[in-house]
């Protein structure tokens, strides 16, 4: 049982901390508001009203965060690649080429779609 | 991290499939790099070279280099007798779909625009199209390749996930009757997306059970493991409903019909040939490699899904007023038949027959399949396809000739002799008597008959009414459509009278069952 102490203390002081800054927050902090902090989401779509038909709506940060996936997972698979590297010699270096290159066409389809021009 | 050893991978086997995801690249390349008046004339030959090179490499691993009897990949892929035989078929299946998908603007102009608004009239009076059209099919067929082919849960989930994401998109492309497409997209999204993650989490539960997601391994695990057979039974379930919502059997078959009716017709032509015969693929594998064994426990409930399946398939068909809908039920009571094959495990673990029949059965359904969509595309209305039943009234009159090919293939469905449908069901039934499965035989007569009722309703719709005034149009076929529907007639036509080559052929494919 003492060996859950620890983690109940834990557990404890984050909910308290918690708590505490965001019940002394609006006595303490500064109002400074403007048009952006008073929508809904500050991600550029205004939820209401909705535009006729529905509307477009822009992707960039999905475009963002998909790339970001994408090298995500490409630093996972290089990180174990590179720790392996001398056992795996030349077999792991060819199937390692071939895995950055199909990232990169990816990369090269988003970049000539303007993918990467936030405007 | 002491003993990492390179794996070796046989690239010679896989290269069907590599070319085919090699292709598909290359073709994210083109529409990178390609100015776009040029992109679809790049996209065409490169996509038909890829699929009949992967034909080819089929053929040579057939005929010159021998069928491997050992799993490639670390055991992770399977290219055995049935692989290869179903690889061809996905190849050819595919490589007729995607002449009806070159063949017209089948496909929305830009998928971003808005339905009905300006910016959609846009990029009509443009002339945009959108090519991702092409590397998304060969992506597709290039999971459908693996899924029939992967010897692992994971790889199973990965080819699943590739063949599945581009066929959700495609969906949502149709040029016509936008809102309808979208809508399908969605609902297949959504529903596919859960019955993956219902598969993910069977796999989670057999892994739990066996300590490895190999279907060889988990086979060997059967008797060794003791007291855990609720994460088996669990698992088992799991998986059984992630694979059987890709085949659209009865409990999960509720996506089919909005799906095929919504999807552009070329990529419902390519989902219901190409995804059934991997979907169908993929299920023999895991039931009869992995779970072989375990066949006392998951057949009786696959007795009730097949019973579920071809009934429900048969009657609701009857029901649809919109011809894809139907064909898309008619879809559903064909899953059915095939699975009274799948459960006809007879005596031994696994039947040699049964996997013989539906390995014929499901290349004369889909081939059959393509060209009765193919048909479809050519009977228009003003807003499109005239989908409506109605609408096809009399046109036996005014375009005979169409009709009467249409009603050829209909009769394939339904089985009757001289048809190939006759010994696609032929084989699996008889393979499954043999099997010992009777009664399921015997409910898949019934719902046979039922279903020759619609078929045969449509036919003397088409023949025996009296046309309406303002029928739709049947538009001259392009060289493409052309050629799918005539392929499709021959095909049907000769397996129907000669079937033995192909029959032994299947035979041959199965004799050596599955490697391990």
């Amino acid at each position: 049982m003492e060996l859950y102490v620890p983690i109940l203390v834990l557990a404890v002081l984050a909910a308290g901390f918690a708590i505490f800054s965001v019940s002394i927050a609006p006595f303490t902090g500064p109002k400074r508001w403007n048009r952006a902090k008073l929508d809904a989401y500050e991600c550029g779509i205004d939820p209401t009203p909705q535009p006729v038909g529905g509307g477009r709506f822009p992707l960039k940060y999905m475009i963002t965060a998909m790339l970001f996936i994408v090298f995500d997972i490409e630093i996972i698979f290089l990180y174990p690649w590179a720790v392996a590297f001398d056992k795996l010699g030349l077999f792991g270096l060819v199937e390692m080429v071939l895995f950055i290159v199909t990232v990169l066409v990816a990369y090269a389809y988003v970049w000539r779609r303007k993918g990467l021009d936030w405007d | 991290m002491n003993d990492i050893a390179a794996p070796t991978i046989e690239y010679g086997q896989l290269a069907p499939m590599l070319l085919v995801f090699g292709a598909a690249v290359l073709g994210v390349l083109v529409e990178a790099f390609a100015p776009r008046y040029l992109r679809r004339s790049i996209h065409i030959p490169l996509t038909l070279a890829a699929l009949v090179g992967s034909f080819a490499l089929v053929l040579v691993q057939v005929f010159v280099s021998g069928v491997p009897t050992s799993p490639a990949a670390m055991g992770a892929v399977a290219v055995d007798g049935p692989t290869l035989f179903l690889w061809g078929v996905i190849a050819a299946l595919a490589f007729v779909s995607v002449l009806l998908i070159n063949d017209e603007d089948n496909f929305v102009a830009q998928a971003a625009a808005v339905p009905g608004s300006a910016d959609e009239e846009d990029a009509e009076i443009a002339g945009f199209s959108q090519t991702e059209v092409y590397p998304l099919v060969l992506f597709a067929v290039g999971g459908m390749l693996l899924f029939t082919a992967s010897n692992d849960l994971l790889i199973m989930f990965v080819a699943l996930e590739v063949m599945s994401l581009p066929l959700y998109l495609l969906c949502g492309l149709a040029r016509r009757r936008r809102l309808l497409s979208q809508e399908a997209a969605v609902k297949y999204f959504l529903l596919g997306a859960f019955s993956s993650a219902f598969f993910l989490f069977g796999m989670a539960m057999v892994y739990g059970f066996a300590g490895s997601v190999g279907l060889s391994d988990i086979n060997a695990a059967l008797p060794n493991v003791g007291g855990q057979e609720p994460l088996l039974v669990l698992g088992t379930a799991l998986l059984g409903v992630g694979l059987l919502f890709k085949i659209g059997a009865a409990p999960f078959q509720a996506w089919k019909p909005d799906v095929y009716q919504g999807a552009p017709t070329p990529i419902t032509a390519l989902m219901a040939s190409g995804t059934l015969v991997a979907a169908f693929g993929a299920l023999l594998r895991v039931f009869w490699v992995a779970l072989g064994n375990f066949d006392w426990d998951w057949r009786p409930v696959m007795w009730g899904v097949a019973i579920l399946t071809m009934v429900a398939g048969a009657i609701l068909a009857i029901t649809q007023t919109d011809i894809k809908r139907m064909l898309a039920y008619s879809s559903i009571a064909h899953a059915g038949f095939l699975l009274t094959g799948v459960i006809a495990t007879g005596a031994a673990e696994q039947n040699r027959d049964a996997l013989s029949g539906i390995l014929f059965y499901l290349l004369v359904y889909g081939i059959t399949t393509v060209g009765a969509f193919a048909i479809v595309t050519m009977v228009r209305d003003a807003g499109g396809e005239a989908g409506h039943l109605s609408r096809w009234a009399g046109l036996g009159k005014r375009s005979p000739m169409l009709a009467g090919v249409f009603a050829f293939f209909l009769l394939a469905f339904a089985g009757i002799p001289l048809t190939s449908g006759f010994f696609g069901k032929y084989a699996v039934f008889s393979a499954a008597v043999a099997g010992g499965v009777l009664p399921l035989v015997l409910v898949g007569v019934v719902s046979s008959a039922i279903a020759a009722f619609f078929y045969v309703r449509v036919i003397v719709l088409m023949f025996f009414s009296d046309p309406a005034a303002d029928g739709p149009t049947v538009v001259g076929p392009s060289v493409g459509t052309a050629s799918v529907v005539a392929v499709a007639a021959a095909a049907t036509v000769v397996l129907g009278v000669f079937p033995e080559p192909m029959l032994d052929l299947a035979d041959k494919a199965a004799s050596a069952l599955f490697v391990r």
